[in-house]
C-alpha cells in the first residue's frame, strides 16, 4: 500500500467536489492559459461584446456550444444565446418576418428565395451584460446583480424562481431552468473570462461575428472597433446601459 | 418637573423593551443575512467566486496549439486560418486536461462544411456558398478540399492566391469540382 490516508482524503474530497467531468476540466484550467486565474481582479475589468451582423452567417455555432459550456437545457427549448433570422420587405422595417427555429441550434434551413424583394439576415441575441439592469432591480432578494467587472450574474443558491427579473428583461434574455426551479441567463462565461478565455460563443464563431471585449484594458481591440464602426445597442430608448454593440444593426431589428 | 420623572420605571420599562427588540433584531440579522452579502454591494460576494466555479467545456485555442502547432502552420495564409479549433472539432476541454481521455472526432466533412457554407439568402452576399448537393453530389467535401486551408481545387497550397479571390461568392467552385 503506498496510498497514504492524506493521499485518500484529497483524493476521495477532491471527487467529491468536482464530479467526473468537472474535475478532469479543472485539471484543464490549470494546465493551459488560465494559470492567471488567482490574479484576476475584478476592478480592472470592465466586459463587452461587439456584434458585427453582416458577419453573421446563422451557422448556430454559438448556440450549440454555449449549451454544451453552460449546461443549458436541450428541450423544451431554453438560451441563454440565440440566432434570429430577419426577412424584411423593401423598406418596410415596421413588419420584419422573424424565424429562429429551435434558436438556430440546428441552423436555418433555407425558406426564402433570392430576389424576392426582401432582404435577410442573421442577428446573434445573448444578455445584453446591462450597466442599469432592469432586471436587477427588480429582484426582491439581490439573487441578480451587476459584479464589479460588468457583467450580470445570477446567485442561484438565492434566487426564489419568482420570475419578477423573466418580465423586466426587455431583451428576453431570461428562463426559468426547470430541474431547478431558479432563473438562468448569460453570465457571459464568466467562469472563462476570468480565467484569461474568451466566452464559448466567441470562441467558435468562425467569421468572428461576436467578439468579447474588456474596456478598462486600453490594448483591446474593441476599442479600435468601436471608434471605426458606427455601432448600436439594442432598444437604446430603453437606457438600460447595454455593454452589447451591434455593428450593421437594421432599423427593424427589436 | 417631578410630575415628569415621578414614575421613572415607566420609562425603564420601556427603555428594556426596546433593548430587547434591538437585540432581538440584530441577532435575527446575524442569523438570516447570510455571508459576505452587502460586501460589492445589494448581493452576496459569494455568488462571484460560485459563478466562476463552472467546469471549463472549451479548452480554447491557446491550450490546442500546445501540442498540435502542425495545424495553424498548415492553415497559415488560409481562408480558415481564423477560425479556433474547437469551432469545428466541438468542446475538447476534456481533451486538452488528459489527451488519453477523450479522443478528437473527425467531424464529417458533408455535415460540418453546409452548417456554413450551404447556400442561404439570409447570409451575407460575399461569403462563400453553394448548393451542396448541386456542388458535390453527396462527396464529401474533404475529397476536393483541404478543412484546414481550402482553397479551391487545383489552387490549393499556391501561396500566390490572394485571400480575396479565394473569398469571392463562387470562388470555390470555379476549380470544377463537380
Amino acid at each position: 500500500m503506498n496510498h497514504d490516508r492524506r493521499d485518500f482524503l484529497a483524493r476521495s474530497g477532491k471527487l467529491l467536489l468536482l464530479t467526473g467531468a468537472a474535475q478532469v476540466a479543472f485539471e484543464a484550467v490549470l494546465r493551459g492559459e488560465p494559470e492567471s486565474a488567482p490574479n484576476y481582479r475584478t476592478t480592472d475589468h470592465w466586459w463587452a461584446m461587439t456584434i458585427d451582423v453582416e458577419k453573421c452567417i446563422g451557422c448556430g455555432n454559438c448556440v450549440r456550444a454555449c449549451k454544451e459550456e453552460n449546461d443549458v437545457p436541450r428541450e423544451p427549448f431554453f438560451f441563454r444565446t440565440w440566432v434570429e433570422r430577419y426577412h424584411v420587405p423593401e423598406g418596410d422595417i415596421e413588419h420584419p418576418e422573424v424565424d429562429s427555429p429551435n434558436g438556430g441550434y440546428d441552423g436555418f434551413p433555407e425558406k426564402y428565395r433570392s430576389g424576392d424583394g426582401a432582404k435577410s439576415f442573421f442577428v446573434p441575441k445573448l444578455c445584453n451584460q446591462c450597466a442599469h439592469s432592469p432586471c436587477v432591480q427588480v429582484c426582491p432578494v439581490g439573487a441578480t446583480f451587476e459584479s464589479p467587472d460588468g457583467v450580470v450574474l445570477v446567485d442561484r443558491t438565492y434566487c426564489l424562481g419568482c420570475r419578477y427579473c423573466v418580465q423586466a428583461c426587455p431583451y428576453g434574455c431570461r428562463f426559468i431552468d426547470p430541474r431547478t426551479e431558479t432563473v438562468d441567463k448569460c453570465s457571459l462565461c464568466y467562469h472563462r473570462i476570468t480565467k484569461g478565455l474568451t466566452t464559448a460563443c466567441c470562441e467558435t464563431c468562425p467569421t468572428e461575428a461576436r467578439v468579447l471585449g474588456d474596456l478598462k484594458n486600453p490594448k483591446d481591440p474593441i476599442h479600435e472597433f468601436l471608434r471605426t464602426h458606427k455601432v448600436q445597442v439594442l432598444k437604446p430608448q430603453m437606457a438600460t446601459g447595454s455593454k452589447t454593440y451591434y455593428n450593421g444593426l437594421d432599423g427593424s431589428v427589436r | 418637573m417631578s410630575a415628569l420623572f415621578g414614575h421613572k420605571e415607566h420609562l425603564v420599562r420601556m427603555a428594556a423593551l426596546f433593548g430587547v427588540g434591538v437585540v432581538a433584531f440584530l441577532i435575527l440579522q446575524a442569523l438570516l443575512v447570510p455571508k459576505g452579502f452587502g460586501v460589492y454591494g445589494h448581493y452576496r460576494a459569494g455568488a462571484l467566486e460560485e459563478n466562476r466555479a463552472r467546469p471549463i467545456a472549451f479548452a480554447g485555442r491557446a491550450a490546442c496549439v500546445e501540442c498540435h502547432s502542425d495545424v495553424p502552420e498548415a492553415a497559415k495564409g488560409g481562408r480558415h486560418a481564423g477560425i479556433r479549433c474547437e469551432a469545428c472539432h466541438g468542446p475538447l476541454g476534456a481533451h486538452a486536461g488528459d489527451p488519453t481521455e477523450k479522443k478528437a472526432v473527425r467531424p464529417d466533412s458533408k455535415v460540418l462544411c453546409a452548417r456554413c457554407h450551404a447556400a442561404n439568402v439570409a447570409r451575407p452576399a460575399r461569403f462563400p456558398q453553394v448548393d451542396p448537393a448541386e456542388h458535390s453530389g453527396g462527396e464529401a467535401c474533404t475529397t476536393c478540399h483541404k478543412a484546414h486551408n481550402p482553397l479551391a481545387p487545383g489552387q490549393a497550397g499556391q501561396p500566390g492566391l490572394a485571400p480575396g479571390q479565394a473569398g469571392q461568392p463562387g470562388g470555390m467552385e470555379t476549380g470544377g469540382a463537380k
